[in-house]
């Protein structure tokens, strides 16, 4: 991660948090689909106006599945809607099922919005905010806390890795075949479980010499207040209309939309404005590019 | 000034069926070079980690005795309070860097001990440069080389500068070129801070000439306390495993006093007039074997090789090329060791003898089936009992028959792999055995035993390739070198050449006297030579 390689790099790790969270918010407030688009324009702006592009295109290949899977189920789940678009008849433990065009609707855009939210608070957020510096400011907040979140997230790529490597181990036993059965995955999870146990112990061992556990000293979590940057100053004002645009038109009852009984979405004057104005605040802070390295 | 002091320690792990520390008492002054010896469960790693606190306060068990860190008590003190005075490296690189980046994993022993922001980015600047690198500060920490993630630990070890470093293996994961730069790094530290540096190792050659004094440690005591030239004499004599190749070269050629290293072994040769002798070779020397072999494969047809790289080539998908056209063939019974730096591309050669990867251009051809046995044997164990691993017939003929109900993680590092080594064969012969850095960790005895296993699979006709970074153990297994660099083979031949005339790729009886690759035919050498200088 290049230390200021955007705005949102540059500005302190719990406001960069704290924006990434505010898309979020954002995607979870709405279902209507032009504001979703718009917030996808957004996302989408912002990684590449942050250079993680590369982080979010990674992510989409498993968010996408993960979205058109949703987007498959719900009409299959969903037993509402007034326009059959398809009779498929009595199916086995899901009884009559008659797929609806409001169910299919409704089902691409919760498939939209979980892609959204994979990618604003998955890997934006990944790909611009400091771990270590979001650590050790909440390790302030709860010593405890923070070892268990250090330790976790230090142990998930480890496992990752040793879990590829018992795989790799496994095929070298002359009895093995290409792929593993069923019963040879559970074994190396099982064995996976059972080193990171060891690994576990190991990392906590490296804690405890470094002097994770002392108790608090004098002058220890006073780090003396920064002042706000400009970046700080910009992604916080940023993330707050955020909040303040989706809380308001959630209570002017702007971009309204009814999934069910039949799809009915507002698409006035007041939509339209509300998706431009959503990707504008969004992308506002990169218009400072001073301090940023190229 | 005592910046390290056992009085009495005796410690038992919780339900370990004996002590693994008895009566333990020693000092250790301010500034002092101490290397902590011995074979594999001696004591020397819980040693350390007694020095440190976390024996008692993070292990457990029963403690009795004193330890006094720095002036603190350690049944007093935890580890976290004795990091102040003491920063330890364990062994694991990969558990030994916690934080993301580098930078902040130097800056968190500093911020722990409650340190101003501007003292700690002083003190992360201040490492950076005494490690040499300031240019990872700001790289993410699982970008980097096992050396390179070493060296940003031994600095979260070093940040702070604290009075005493406790370091348990740390070169054990890395080649020859880094393994001895660390080791003069901290020679550095303890001659230009007055650090004082307590390392545990198996590799005694690597760093007995930067070290002031040797405890030897055996079954939990400490059986030698010496300088190292005395605690030479005293392995010679008591604890042959423990000898360097050194040591050992002079006891057979019956020079005394044992040399710590190859500047003060060749000193003596040269006072004695042994050095740089035109004498001939002597019919014991090495050479002449792989000599004698070529000649007889030249007289006779070349066998079918038992595995082949025909210009295997591996590029990663958007990345570099990592095997650059490598053409290698092995004839049956034939020991190779395959050698390089770090990133040559050894582990990934091995990979595509067995198909493990495919080659993205070239191919890979052997006479049957290829057993490999990758780095880390606990990979291998996936059942709870040694018995489920493998079959009652197969576990007797790897000599592991009365080991069938224990953890296969509790054998010993060179028990365990010989099970992983069964479980890669299935106790039946392959037409190669591959083996990528099998000697990790192990000591020296560890090591000949399985220098052995291998000569007898060689023995019953499987070839063996062997990627090791271990110069002395490459002598020990194999008769032919190649050496790989940046995915190419940049050398090939016997091992009595490969492994002479060199710095870092060659033994420590090579460095000392030329021609010769064992203690055993350096000695020979060396008695000629005496022989010559009585009878001229």
């Amino acid at each position: 991660m290049t230390p200021r390689a955007s705005a949102l790099h540059a500005a302190r790790a719990p406001i960069a948090a704290a924006y990434a969270c505010a898309l979020v918010v954002a995607v979870l407030s709405f279902e209507h689909p032009l504001v979703l688009a718009a917030l996808g324009a957004a996302i989408v702006a912002t990684g590449a106006l942050a250079r993680c592009a590369r982080s979010l295109a990674r992510a989409a290949l498993f968010g996408v599945p993960f979205a058109v899977a949703i987007a498959l189920v719900n009409p299959l789940v969903a037993r509402e809607g007034l326009n059959v678009v398809l009779r498929l008849g009595e199916i086995g433990p899901l009884g009559h099922l008659d797929v609806t065009r409001e169910s299919l609707v409704f089902g691409a855009i919760l498939g939209l919005r979980a892609l959204l939210v994979v990618l604003a608070g998955g890997a934006l957020l990944s790909a611009t905010v400091d771990p270590d510096e979001l650590l050790a400011r909440f390790r302030r907040v709860s010593v405890r806390s923070a070892l268990t979140a250090a330790l976790a997230v230090r142990l998930v790529p480890v496992l990752g890795r040793d879990a590829r490597r018992l795989a790799d181990a496994r095929r070298c036993r002359p009895d093995a075949a290409a792929r593993p059965n069923t019963a040879e995955r559970l074994q190396i999870v099982r064995a996976v479980a059972t080193g990171a146990m060891d690994r576990a112990l190991d990392v906590a061992a490296t804690l405890e010499v470094r002097g994770y556990a002392t108790p608090a000293a004098p002058g220890r979590g006073r780090r003396p207040p920064e002042p706000w940057s400009r970046h700080d100053l910009a992604v916080a004002v940023s993330a707050l209309a955020l909040l303040a645009l989706c809380a308001g038109a959630r209570l002017a009852g702007v971009a309204g939309f009814d999934a069910y009984p039949r799809t009915e979405l507002a698409l006035g004057t007041a939509e339209w404005v509300l998706a431009g104005a959503l990707v504008l605040v969004a992308l506002a802070p990169f218009a400072e590019r001073r301090g940023i390295e190229p | 000034m005592t910046v390290l002091r056992f009085d009495d320690v005796t410690y038992r792990y919780p339900n370990a069926p004996q002590a693994a520390l008895r009566d333990v008492s020693l000092e250790i002054g301010d500034g002092e070079f101490v290397v902590a010896a011995g074979l594999s469960a001696s004591g020397k790693s819980t040693f350390l980690r007694a020095a440190c606190g976390l024996v008692p306060h993070f292990h457990g068990g029963q403690f009795a005795g004193r330890v006094t860190t720095g002036g603190l008590d350690t049944r007093e003190h935890g580890p976290a309070a004795l990091a102040a005075v003491a920063g330890t490296l364990l062994q694991d690189p990969e558990t030994q860097v916690v934080l993301s980046t580098v930078r902040a994993e130097l800056a968190l022993p500093l911020e722990n001990r409650g340190l101003a922001p501007c003292a700690v980015a002083r003190g992360v600047e201040e490492a950076a440069l005494a490690l040499g690198i300031g240019e990872l500060l700001d790289r993410p920490t699982h970008e980097l080389s096992g050396g390179e993630l070493q060296r940003v630990a031994l600095g979260a070890a070093l940040a702070g500068r604290p009075p005493l470093v406790l370091l348990d293996e740390p070169t054990s994961q890395l080649d020859p070129v880094a393994g001895d730069e660390l080791v003069w790094l901290l020679r550095r530290l303890n001659e230009e801070w007055g650090t004082t540096i307590v390392l545990v190792e198996h590799r005694l050659e690597r760093c007995l000439a930067a070290a002031d004094r040797v405890l030897g440690f055996e079954s939990g005591t400490v059986a030698c306390d010496a300088p190292p030239r005395g605690f030479l004499e005293w392995a010679v004599e008591c604890a042959p495993a423990l000898a360097t190749p050194a040591a050992r070269l002079f006891a057979r050629a019956g020079l005394r006093p044992a040399p710590s290293g190859v500047k003060q072994a060749r000193a003596t040769l040269r006072a004695h007039g042994l050095l740089d002798v035109g004498a001939p070779a002597s019919p014991e020397a090495p050479p002449a074997r792989p000599r004698r072999r070529r000649l007889r494969r030249r007289s006779q047809p070349e066998p079918a090789p038992a595995l082949a790289f025909r210009g295997v080539w591996h590029e990663r998908s958007g990345g570099r090329a990592v095997l650059r056209g490598v053409d290698l063939a092995l004839a049956p019974g034939e020991r190779v060791a395959l050698m390089g730096r770090n990133g040559a591309g050894k582990s990934t050669l091995l990979r595509h003898a067995n198909g493990l990867l495919e080659p993205t251009r070239g191919r890979v051809q052997s006479a049957g089936r290829v057993a490999l046995l990758l780095q880390n044997p606990n990979d291998f164990f996936l059942a709870a009992r040694v018995a489920d691993e493998l079959s009652e017939p197969v576990l007797a003929r790897a000599g592991l028959a009365a080991l069938g109900e224990r953890h296969p993680r509790d054998l010993s590092g060179g028990e365990r792999q010989r099970l992983a080594l069964a479980i890669v064969t299935g106790g039946a012969p392959a037409a190669a055995v591959c083996l990528d850095e099998p000697t990790r960790g192990m000591d020296r005895a560890a090591k000949g035993a399985l220098a052995g296993e291998l000569r007898a699979a060689a023995a019953a006709g499987s070839a063996v390739l062997v990627a090791t970074h271990d110069p002395e153990f490459a002598a020990l297994a194999a008769e032919r070198v190649v050496l790989l660099a940046e995915g190419r083979v940049i050398a090939d031949g016997p091992a009595g050449e490969l492994l002479t005339g060199g710095w870092y790729f060659a033994t420590e009886t090579a460095r000392i006297v030329d021609g010769a690759l064992l203690p055993e035919d350096g000695a020979a050498l060396l008695r000629a030579r005496m022989t010559l200088e009585v009878h001229p």
